[in-house]
């Protein structure tokens, strides 16, 4: 099946919008991910560097309570933490309605459903509450720049967030025969080194033995992170020596950060990296058994351009298989969420304006409801793929609850659903689809049913 | 749910779609309830501190190991047995301690040993299993039990809660609802739903079982309402904030558990105190001890027949910390709860803080499976035999001696 707008917004955008026109051809779609990335300028989220409050501040906070010498400082201390924290929670639903917002704003859909992916891929959970306004602006500085851009430069930028450290306990790894290793009896740590390869690089089922395992763990040793000074790398932490990792030899005897860099280079260009990404792609996207022949294509064009991820991209969408009928995919309910406020036209200032409590109650509960507490995946592998993981009878109630209820607290007038079920779905909704859109008794019903629908669910 | 419920039900919504009115389904009344008393398994996420919650006062090591941590000299802690006190925290089931209805096993664990990683132990904890193993983990050890005695309808058993609960997942079908799940569509919206959800299958049962649950909640709401009236007027709901989640887990299962339903499970998560502990336990034990009195409201009567389990992955060190906290360790405690057990008492070996007799010289020793004290409560509640517990519901375990938590 040729090229179709309405399937390029519903499966490789966030869905239909009455006000936004569907990209024209392909070619169009590739030129919108080449331009700049209009949304992050129109709703801004502060990248990690600038992202308040930091990790420093938050110490300097906690240090002031602790230290403080009178009664009174004390009670000042504590109030300004109290105002960090307010901060914090304030800056965390203001992310996840900027994340909403640019869903609904955006002439170039595939742009959010790419940094949703790459974030997913790159998965980080807050260590603790306190910590989940930082997550969005992990997923701003070090992914989000990057996923039109090449994999290698992603993959060098999340190895050195201390988001992404911190997640996979590399600050514990220290190498054995390090100084600071020796002098305190540590050792490696080898969860980054074995979530790299496994998750992020080679995949699974990729070549790589446990030693590779462990000779990149010894690498790794060094990168490290404090509140004070963010990311840096302390040699005194790192294992001397080369490391062979996956035949390629990297450092030598005075431990660099450059070499870890220079490793993250070899995975990124790794066959079995081109394959495992490619094919991840294309089952996020289009199906869960995906066409061999496009994933081949995709990965020859990674390959060739040394890992660029447009060009990958463009491999999928200009594939026919990219375009087959039917919908095979379910939206996760962050994506359903996203698209039901596009088709409902929320204005997205309206989103951005929400208070704290608005984001709880009409976004975040009921996300968790449907399966997917925003940025809090259980594991570092992120969201499951499988239909069958998201409709449950819970996750369906979750869906079927929020498009009864939440449009009417979003707008003042609800559309009319058979008009909506055109915003929702296209010129060529289903007969079912329509009928329920036309015969349901009220607005909300009518635009209720329209959302709930599998059609809409479906991308 | 069960295939054949959503087959009648599918037929019933083919038969036209201008039946607006009639309620869909009947929910089936279970013939006959299989047995009589109510299990409720509680699971702990993040590994509570045993010997913080249940502080072992008298040995004489303890003062030592935890001095900020309830050993100094410090008053806060409510006596138990003259060897034990109780956190502060759980205070208030400090009353039910007193009437015989809540109670610890101390020094326990599941068998996982050394890593310590809080999701391979919940995953051992709630497989009920001795290890790993290396093809994944098929069920849990709650499924495996209504695997065996078969024939039964899905609601006997609800996993409440937002989470999967592996400690009720396996080809058994139960029921599984999160209180914050609540769907209220008219009946001609779900005839529209049902309309738009035909001709996908993954959708259309999906959305039947939902309305299906939902609908059976409807009937039930009245039941529901007692619970709510019931806590209300407990007086030791007097100082539990009804409208926290944790409480409302609670409503829901002593709501269902007044019903057809003889198994609930859910979670209590945020127990991982590496620092500030007795800030974060005064916080979980308040938010635990909530949830019991308010099981032991909603339930009435039924309480008498309940038997409520707190388990968590492992224990925690046997010092505290550098930063006021304790770090992850093996041997800890398993709380009790209900009617249906023997409260007021601190079971299990006490193998004392020394250094040498501690596991690795760093963990409280656990002295017996924790599993067995499950297995001997499934035993006299459900009525299952040894076989049965040691080699299918808890593969490798030896059950030993009755334990005395039983009535």
């Amino acid at each position: 099946m040729p090229f179709d707008p309405v399937m390029a917004e519903r499966r490789f955008g966030v869905g239909l919008s009455p006000g936004r026109a569907a990209p024209g051809s392909v070619a169009a779609m590739l030129d919108s991910l080449a331009g700049p990335d209009a949304m992050a300028r129109a709703w801004t989220i502060p990248p990690y560097e600038r992202a308040e409050p930091s990790r420093a501040t938050m110490r300097a906070r906690a240090l002031a309570v602790r230290d403080a010498e009178t009664e009174a400082d004390r009670t000042a201390a504590m109030e300004a933490r109290s105002r960090m924290r307010m901060a914090a929670r304030e800056l965390y639903a203001r992310n996840l309605a900027v994340e909403m917002a640019r869903s609904v704003d955006t002439h170039d859909g595939l742009r959010e459903r790419l940094a949703r992916f790459w974030a997913d891929h790159f998965t980080v959970r807050a260590l603790s509450g306190g910590y989940r306004h930082l997550v969005s602006p992990y997923i701003e500085a070090a992914i989000r720049p990057h996923v039109t851009g090449r994999f290698a430069d992603m993959l060098r930028a999340v190895v050195t967030s201390p988001t992404f450290l911190l997640y996979f306990d590399q600050l514990r790894s220290y190498g054995p025969n390090s100084p600071r290793g020796l002098k305190h009896g540590r050792g490696l740590n080898e969860n980054l080194a074995r979530e790299l390869l496994e998750l992020h690089t080679l995949g699974v089922g990729g070549a790589y033995t446990q030693r590779d395992v462990r000779q990149l763990a010894e690498l790794l040793t060094g990168l490290s992170s404090s509140a004070r000074r963010g990311f840096h790398f302390r040699p005194g932490n790192a294992e001397p020596g080369a490391e062979t990792v996956l035949g390629e030899a990297y450092g030598g005897d005075d431990p660099a950060l450059d070499d870890i860099l220079d490793a993250m280079e070899g995975l990124a260009r790794h066959p079995d990296t081109a394959r495992h990404l490619s094919r991840k792609l294309a089952v996020h996207f289009i199906a869960p058994d995906p066409d061999p022949d496009m994933v081949h294509a995709m990965a020859d064009r990674y390959a060739a351009t040394g890992g660029d991820l447009l060009a990958t991209v463009e491999a999928m969408l200009t594939h026919p298989a990219a375009w087959d009928d039917p919908y095979r995919k379910v939206k996760r309910p962050v994506d359903f969420i996203a698209s039901g406020l596009r088709a409902l036209a929320v204005p997205p200032d309206r989103i951005v304006g929400a208070g704290r409590r608005d984001v709880h109650h009409l976004l975040r509960v009921p996300m968790r409801v449907m399966g997917q507490a925003w940025q809090a995946p259980v594991g570092p592998d992120g969201w499951p793929e499988a239909d069958s993981e998201w409709i449950t009878p819970q996750g369906m109630a979750g869906r079927i609850s929020w498009a009864m209820r939440a449009p009417e607290r979003l707008l003042e007038a609800l559309p009319d659903p058979r008009d909506f079920v055109h915003h929702a779905l296209g010129p060529d909704p289903s007969e079912a689809v329509s009928f329920a859109a036309g015969a349901a008794q009220t607005r909300t019903e009518g635009v209720g049913v329209v959302l709930a629908s599998a059609a809409f669910n479906r991308s | 749910m069960s295939l054949s419920r959503r087959d009648v039900l599918i037929r019933s919504l083919a038969l036209g779609c201008s039946a607006a009115a009639a309620p869909l389904v009947t929910p089936v009344a279970l013939a006959n309830a299989p047995w009589e008393g109510r299990l409720v398994v509680i699971i702990l996420r993040g590994a509570l501190d045993g010997l913080d919650a249940i502080r072992p006062h008298g040995d004489a090591d303890f003062a030592a190991l935890r001095p900020t941590l309830g050993g100094g000299d410090d008053p806060s802690g409510l006596d138990l047995d003259g060897f034990f006190t109780l956190h502060p925290g759980f205070e208030s089931l400090h009353p039910l301690w007193q009437a015989g209805e809540f109670g610890a096993v101390h020094a326990v664990s599941t068998p996982y040993r050394d890593k310590r990683s809080h999701f391979d132990g919940q995953d051992i904890l709630e497989a009920g299993l001795p290890g790993l193993g290396g093809g994944g983990l098929r069920d849990g050890w709650l499924n495996r039990m209504l695997q065996l005695r078969g024939g039964l309808e899905p609601e006997i058993a609800y996993a409440i809660g937002r989470e999967r609960m592996l400690v009720l997942s396996g080809l058994a079908e139960t029921a599984r609802w999160s209180p914050e799940a609540d769907l209220a569509v008219s009946a001609q919206a779900r005839q529209l739903l049902n309309i738009v959800h035909h001709d996908d299958p993954l959708f259309r049962d999906a959305s039947a079982d939902a309305i299906e649950i939902a609908a059976s909640l409807e009937l039930e709401a009245e039941r529901a309402e007692q619970t709510g009236a019931m806590m209300q007027a407990d007086p030791m709901m007097a100082g539990v904030a009804v409208n926290t989640t944790h409480v409302q887990l609670a409503d829901f299962a002593a709501s269902r558990l007044r019903g057809d339903t003889r198994i609930a499970s859910f979670s209590i998560n945020g127990w991982d105190t590496h620092s500030q502990q007795d800030q974060g336990l005064r916080r979980r034990g308040g938010m635990l001890s909530d949830t019991i009195l308010a099981l032991r409201a909603g339930l009435g009567d039924v309480w008498g027949r309940t038997a409520v389990l707190c388990l968590t992955e492992f224990g925690r060190t046997a010092a505290e910390n550098g930063s006021g906290g304790t770090d992850h360790g093996t041997g800890g405690a398993m709380l009790f709860a209900g009617g249906a057990l023997r409260g007021g008492q601190v079971l299990g070996d006490w193998p004392g803080l020394a250094e040498a007799d501690l596991y690795d010289r760093r963990d409280l020793m656990p002295t017996r499976d924790l599993r067995a004290h499950a297995a001997w409560v499934m035993a006299q509640m459900i009525g299952l035999n040894r076989d049965e517990l040691e080699q299918v519901i808890f593969p490798g375990l030896e059950m030993g001696a009755r334990p005395g938590l039983l009535l």
